[in-house]
């Protein structure tokens, strides 16, 4: 059993994966643009999108955010400020260098980009220093790799079912993972302020 | 023991793993992408019923019939025929029109697997009438794939899929035109590969064996790490008659390569580049 580390100061983390599906918009437009452009961390993102369209989403958050919001390239070197999104069709993945990879190969739980395989190379990677966010989403995928960042001993933020446009992703995720713990988003909000949940 | 030295037993797993392959059967994976690789390699050990990369590391030593097996969790298949049709209309409508300029012609499908970036080529090449003047190389190191691919049969229920890829790539014919439909699978006509060359070659260890005018790689680089990725792509540009022409995946690129200079960029939205003259 991990210790909940839920009130660690955010820059005790050296990064954060999101992973999201449906109702993903509506999260993270909540979550992101308050981030100041020098945010000291990372942020990796998983949401499901078709396979053969352009993604919009990150187009769309960049112009809310103060923060740089982009695709992620191969073997693109990972800096703070800077959310990365994985491209359509592609799995998104970290290696030890600290630089990013995509990946082709099979889908996984129908997914591709999966969210269990971010959330899994990023628990190798970054261990401890792992922030996981579970926000809404209407299959499984995510709750695998949740286990995985806690089992490295990182930590699992999940969105509330009730606040989720759709509950199932967050559900699972609580469901095989006990240690996750469920939050509103403005208490997300204040954890990704670097304050902890208490505080105002 | 702790989650961090779970986690560093399993790197040190994985490099001897690695190691073992390459000093018993000369496959050189050192140079792939760890993550990727790392995660295919557990998954290879949980189906095959052994605790560790170790445990299975060691039948390996022990037993090369476990080769083949091993081979198709450490190479990714996975293709489709004209797979991002844009791809190849560009190839059709901006590549063709300067390799028609040639009297003859060689591709390179570098890292073909299973075949369907081949015959995509094949197909378009014949449909612009360069057939019978160009020569196709396919490589690959997995020999199950190539194998694969030289005999050009595939899952009926993809079919859909290709033919509408090839539509999107502008194709002039029916996809029907190069395949028979027979039990549940579809063969593709062996004239199609009538020019083609299917060899065994590795990007981390073989060097050039012809001088061509067009490479197409797709989604290989991405599982190698850099190093590697500018040994590939230095074979490339080596390979390449100055001008000639690179196309790689969708969502490759050639921005962090040791050889970037070496290329100018032809069609960036598609990544497609051609050698410099210079180069």
């Amino acid at each position: 059993m991990s210790v909940m580390r839920h009130d660690t100061p955010v820059i005790d983390y050296e990064a954060i994966v999101i992973g999201a599906s449906a109702g993903a918009i509506a999260s993270l437009t909540q979550l992101l643009p308050p981030l100041a452009p020098d945010y000291p961390l990372p942020i990796l993102v998983t949401v499901h999108v078709p396979p053969d369209y352009p993604n919009s989403i990150p187009a769309l958050l960049q112009s809310k955010c103060r923060v740089t919001v982009k695709e992620a390239e191969d073997k693109e070197p990972i800096h703070p400020g800077t959310v990365y999104f994985a491209p359509p069709d592609y799995h998104l993945l970290v290696e030890k260098d600290r630089s990013l990879s995509l990946s082709n190969e099979e889908p996984v739980s129908f997914a591709r980009p999966s969210i269990d395989v971010l959330f899994e190379s990023a628990a190798d990677v970054y261990g401890k220093t792992l922030l996981a966010l579970v926000l809404s989403g209407a299959n499984h995928d995510g709750a695998q790799g949740s286990c995985s960042v806690i089992d490295a001993g990182g930590t699992v933020l999940v969105q509330e079912p009730d606040s989720a446009a759709a509950r199932l992703m967050p559900e699972s995720t609580l469901a095989a993972c006990p240690e996750a713990i469920a939050m509103s988003l403005p208490a997300i909000n204040k954890v990704l302020a670097g304050r902890g949940p208490g505080e105002s | 023991m702790t989650p961090d030295t779970t986690a560093k037993t399993e790197d040190i797993e994985l490099r001897l793993f690695l190691e073992a392959m390459y000093s018993q059967y000369h496959y050189d994976f050192r140079g792939y992408s760890k993550a990727s690789l790392k995660r295919r390699l557990l998954l290879a050990c949980e189906r095959m019923g052994y605790p560790t990369l170790s445990a299975l590391q060691g039948q390996l030593l022990h037993d090369d019939s476990m080769l083949p097996q091993l081979l198709s969790y450490l190479t990714v298949q996975v293709s489709d025929m004209f797979r991002d049709p844009g791809y190849f209309r560009a190839i059709r409508e901006q590549v063709i029109p300067h390799l028609k300029t040639y009297p003859s012609l060689k591709v390179w499908v570098a890292g073909c697997s299973s075949g369907e970036e081949l015959y995509s080529l094949a197909i378009l090449f014949r449909e612009e009438g360069l057939e019978e003047k160009t020569m196709f190389y396919a490589t690959d190191i997995n020999a199950a794939a190539l194998a694969k691919a030289e005999a050009g049969v595939y899952d009926l229920q993809r079919i859909a899929l290709f033919t509408k890829n090839h539509r999107q790539s502008g194709g002039s014919g029916s996809l029907s035109e190069y395949y028979n439909a027979a039990y549940g699978a579809a063969r593709f006509d062996k004239t199609l590969r009538r020019r083609t060359v299917f060899s065994d070659h590795s990007l981390a260890s073989d060097s050039v064996f012809a001088e061509v005018h067009l490479v197409s790689c797709r989604n290989v680089l991405i599982y190698f790490d850099r190093p590697l990725q500018d040994r590939a792509v230095g074979l490339f540009k080596d390979a390449l008659v100055r001008k000639g022409f690179l196309g790689i995946g969708a969502r490759e690129s050639l921005r962090f390569n040791a050889h970037v200079n070496s290329f100018g960029d032809f069609l960036p939205t598609e990544r497609i580049y051609q050698k410099r003259s210079d180069a």
